[in-house]
């Protein structure tokens, strides 16, 4: 025994996080968003049993959050431009079970498609009253809500007329360093979609499909504001024996 | 009982994610002015050479005893004996590319097989151009006893290794990061 009283002769069992399929996400070249080609790494990522320092993570939130962080139009003196919308939704791993008290982080371009970045200057105005970014921690049962404004499309060098479909870009923890997980959230029906190479560099069209919010009409308040329905799912584990004793379907 | 469910897949960061990642306090892993406690500074640079001024660098590792505040580690959760320890860090790159974060070397750790991990930092880098995160791991230059011991080591080519190596500096290590090409940094799939 230790000082602090764990058995070092006892084996050391450990939840273990499903791997993703092959095409769940894009393969890091992909050579119609440039900037790939010389970022991604030629050689084969090398496989990495997933042990102590991969299914624990930093279980962060209480105590980094704001009055205003979960709500982006209330963080200045006065409203910001644009259609209000509420963006909410569920985080959930793979087996369908919430991911409780996990930080769930948001930047977007404003109304008018900019970024609050000095290396955004493209001919769009800046809002005086938005700054774009927002966080919050998810309830007991996995629920997330952000309310904002609907962010414009904005142009980029990647291709002729290359414009990005309006998105949020989202950053989530989870409970395990394997979880983490930075994407985006795009909007239905966006006309913009068959030229982004981003988007479309998830190759399989359902898994692109979970990148697309729902508009929510039930959720969309009268007289205030639009809302989309966005659920994000992390990596599931694998069923310990000791879980599938209590799993009697 | 449970439904299987589709990963939400990974987007990029984007050429804009200082305005929403960063932290004031993303650096420290640990208090600064907390004893023993180093800065782990590197470089990181894309396929041409160039540093890569739009990344961030994350870092997750064990306290000095090799232990996790988290309910996973079936060892049971432990807060760190380092009073303020966080064990995470974030850092931006700078506009030469360099990312840097402060830190106490965390100690070794058991595996379900029997053997010991030499302390080791896990990193994952998110930049523009990456349409997911990489995922690279820090090891000790004055570890080697048990780096040559290294499940995780052992199994990258030899020729390789090396890019999983910090190197002394004068207030810590050194743990540069190349993207593609030559010394391309060994990256995981975990
Ligand atoms: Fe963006």
């Amino acid at each position: 025994m230790t000082r602090d009283g764990y058995d070092t002769t006892h084996p050391l069992t450990l939840p273990s996080y499903r791997r993703d399929d092959v095409d769940a996400h894009p393969p890091l070249l992909s050579p119609g968003y440039k900037s790939t080609v010389i970022r991604a790494p030629h050689q084969p990522l090398v496989y990495l049993p997933q042990r102590l320092t991969e299914v624990t993570g930093p279980l962060l939130g209480e105590g980094r959050l704001g009055e205003f962080d979960h709500d982006l139009t209330r963080q200045h003196d006065g409203e910001p431009q644009g259609q209000r919308i509420i963006v909410h939704g569920r985080v959930l791993d793979g087996d369908g079970r919430a991911v409780p008290h996990t930080l769930v982080e948001i930047w977007q371009a404003n109304a008018a498609g900019r970024y609050r970045h000095i290396l955004d200057n493209w001919p769009a105005p800046l809002d005086p009253h938005f700054t774009g970014v927002g966080r919050t921690l998810t309830d007991e049962r996995g629920r997330y809500e952000f309310i904002t404004v609907q962010p414009g499309a904005y142009p980029w060098r990647n291709h002729d007329n290359a414009w990005r479909p309006a998105h949020i870009h989202f950053s989530l923890f989870g409970r395990a360093f394997t979880q983490r997980l930075v994407t985006q959230m795009y909007f239905p029906g966006d006309p913009l979609f068959f030229q982004d190479p981003v988007l479309n560099s998830v190759r399989d069209e359902q898994a692109r499909q979970r990148l697309i919010a729902r508009y929510d009409h039930a959720t969309t308040r009268p007289e205030w504001a639009l809302a989309y329905e966005f659920d994000i799912v992390l990596r599931g584990r694998d069923e310990t024996p000791f879980e599938d004793e209590d799993d009697d379907e | 009982m449970s439904e299987r469910l589709g990963v939400t897949p990974a987007q990029t960061v984007g050429p804009y994610l200082h305005i929403g990642l960063p932290w004031p306090d993303g650096p420290y892993a640990v208090p600064e002015g907390t004893p023993g406690a180093c800065w782990i500074r590197g470089q990181i640079v894309d396929g041409t050479g160039a540093p890569v001024v739009d990344a961030l660098v994350e870092s997750w590792q064990a306290d000095p005893d090799g232990r996790f505040d988290h309910p996973d580690d079936p060892r049971g959760a432990r807060p760190s004996t380092v009073p303020g320890f966080r064990g995470f860090a974030r850092t931006e790159t700078d506009g030469q590319g360099w990312y840097g974060l402060l830190t106490v070397k965390p100690g070794p750790l058991p595996t379900p097989e029997g053997e010991t991990e030499a302390p080791h930092l896990t990193l994952s880098v998110f930049a523009r151009g990456l349409l997911h995160r990489l995922v690279t791991r820090v090891y000790f230059p004055d570890e080697a006893t048990a780096n040559a011991a290294d499940p995780v080591l052992r199994g990258v080519d030899p020729d390789r290794r090396d890019t999983l190596l910090a190197s002394p500096a004068p207030d810590g290590y050194r743990f540069d990061i190349r993207l593609q090409g030559e010394h391309e940094t060994v990256f995981f799939a975990v």
